[in-house]
């Protein structure tokens, strides 16, 4: 579905990604897991073209996205939606407007239909009678709801989710892993969520790759990460504070 | 020493072509996307009642004022000439051919241009520029567009607007004030503007308009990280609208005369 070859990144003189390949298997929710400040983030908008690899190749359902013109880019950028790490609702917008958005933009559906579709997502995500209210007016676990029905009201084939639990209470937590693990079965998207939540998102992915130093330290199922014998990965999910991975 | 010198002289003049071209670019994109995706009426309407509709007062205020004040510095100087006659004549083509287009462009940078760069780079900060990229949408058809609509509108009509405003205050001072005899003020008025003063003011608070929406939001596009990063890209944009339209100015005025 989605292959990630060489890829490299640096800002300045900080080398963010170091010759980093994935494959992310459809239909399927695959973790990024791994210390702050690695370049999860960065990582994540490479799939989706917001950021331009140094050198190396980002391919979706069989298509390169580096390197083509904007249109093209559009066209592949549409089997996307994306939950960002601060949400990234548009705060000039109520809640109903902002899940109507990509709905009014993109598609010919009636102003009833449009209606009918944005209170299905956001009933989905378990909210109701917040559609004048704005961003600003709610909490986070709310915005982070909101996010979440604007990502999957088009029903994207690909949900990118950045961080989506992280600063929220451990209920709330939950309820969104949850969401995520329902629209999942619901509508079959492939999913790449960047987390910190261990041992939370072992529950919730099917793939987990280890991110660290530029590079994919390990990649498998749950289990397998949650066995590994690799002194990061064992460091990582411990939490230990002794290891290779050293804190900045 | 000397290849460290070589180095940083490179850098700095790599990055500042670097920059003009992405000025450059950011203006013929904005200028393509007008005729391609202009946004919708509703955007457009937003705009014009924000950079236009809400400028009025500071417009009226300043132009008042500036009209008062060549009516008064006019009168003075024409007197030691005996043609107080010519009072009308002064103030009228001191505001329609500079005064209104550059004072009034000055204006709508202070209070629109600087809240053009602070909004844009508020969204780039906060991700909400990302969020319409990764909808394939484009952001210059939202965020871009319509305010160089707006602004390429508005200007012209505040600018003529100063002008009128600015005639009377200058009528205020010198017929009401000063004693002017008010059918010379105007005739003679009548008699030395030609319609080339107002075609060139009406250019000049066209390109300006379109200066102000260029820097205005080509600033808040590239917009820094953080609080930080707004604050210094919406000064730049006041401080480069500013010099750029007085820069300009001079050069149309040389077309133009």
């Amino acid at each position: 579905m989605i292959h990630l070859r060489s890829l490299y990144k640096s800002f300045g003189t900080q080398t963010v990604l170091d010759g980093l390949d994935l494959d992310v298997p459809a239909g399927k929710i695959t973790a990024i897991i791994g210390p702050s400040g690695e370049g999860k983030s960065v990582l994540l908008k490479h799939l989706i073209g917001l950021l331009q690899p140094d050198s190396g190749q980002v391919e979706v359902e069989g298509e390169s996205i580096i390197g083509i013109r904007r249109s093209e880019l559009n066209r592949i950028r549409e089997k996307f939606g994306m939950l960002f790490q601060n949400v990234a609702l548009f705060d000039s917008m109520t809640c109903f407007e902002n899940v109507a958005f990509p709905l009014r933009e993109k598609t010919k559906f009636s102003k009833d239909e449009i209606g009918r579709m944005v209170r299905s997502a956001l009933a989905d995500v378990g909210l109701r009678n917040i559609d004048n209210k704005y961003p600003d007016e709610l909490s986070g676990g709310m915005k982070k709801r909101v996010g979440l029905a604007r990502a999957v009201v088009m029903n994207p084939k690909i949900i990118l989710f950045d961080e989506p639990t992280t600063g929220l209470d451990p209920i709330i937590k939950r309820a969104i892993h949850e969401m995520i693990k329902e629209t999942h079965a619901k509508f079959g998207f492939t999913a790449v969520i960047v987390s910190h939540e261990i041992p939370d998102i072992f529950d919730v992915a099917q793939n987990v790759a280890m991110l660290f130093r530029g590079r994919i330290l390990q990649h498998g199922s749950p289990e397998e990460i949650i066995h590994s014998e690799h002194p990061a990965v064992r460091q990582f999910i411990s939490g230990s504070l002794d290891g290779p991975i050293q804190m900045a | 020493m000397g290849s460290a010198a070589v180095q940083y002289i490179g850098r700095v003049t790599i990055g500042a072509v670097r920059e003009l071209g992405r000025v450059g670019w950011f203006l013929l994109y904005s200028l393509y996307m007008i005729f391609r995706q202009p946004g919708s009426p509703l955007q457009i309407l937003k705009q014009l009642r924000f950079i236009g509709t809400k400028s009025l007062f500071v417009i009226v205020l300043t132009a008042g004022f500036t009209g008062m004040v060549l009516g008064l510095q006019g009168y003075y100087t024409l007197a030691k000439f005996g043609s107080e006659g010519m009072l009308g004549t002064a103030v009228a083509l001191s505001l329609i051919r500079e005064l209104g287009p550059v004072l009034a462009a000055l204006m709508v940078t202070g209070r629109a241009g600087s809240a053009i760069t602070a909004e844009i780079g508020i969204m780039r900060i906060s991700e909400q520029i990302d969020a319409l990229e990764t909808m394939a949408l484009d952001p210059f058809k939202y965020l871009v567009t319509p305010k160089f609509i707006a602004a390429i509108i508005s200007l012209p009509l505040l600018c003529a607007i100063f002008d009128v405003v600015g005639i009377y205050g200058g009528w205020l001072v010198g017929v009401k004030l000063l004693g002017v005899n008010p059918g010379a003020y105007f005739y003679e008025m009548e008699k030395s503007v030609v319609w080339r003063d107002v075609y060139s003011g009406f250019v000049k608070s066209v390109s300006f308009g379109l200066i102000i929406a260029w820097i205005g939001c080509y600033k808040g596009y590239f917009a820094g990280h953080g609080a930080e990063g707004v604050s210094k890209a919406t000064t730049e944009s006041v401080v480069l609208t500013s010099v750029i339209i007085l820069v300009w100015d001079y050069f149309l005025t040389s077309v133009l005369l």
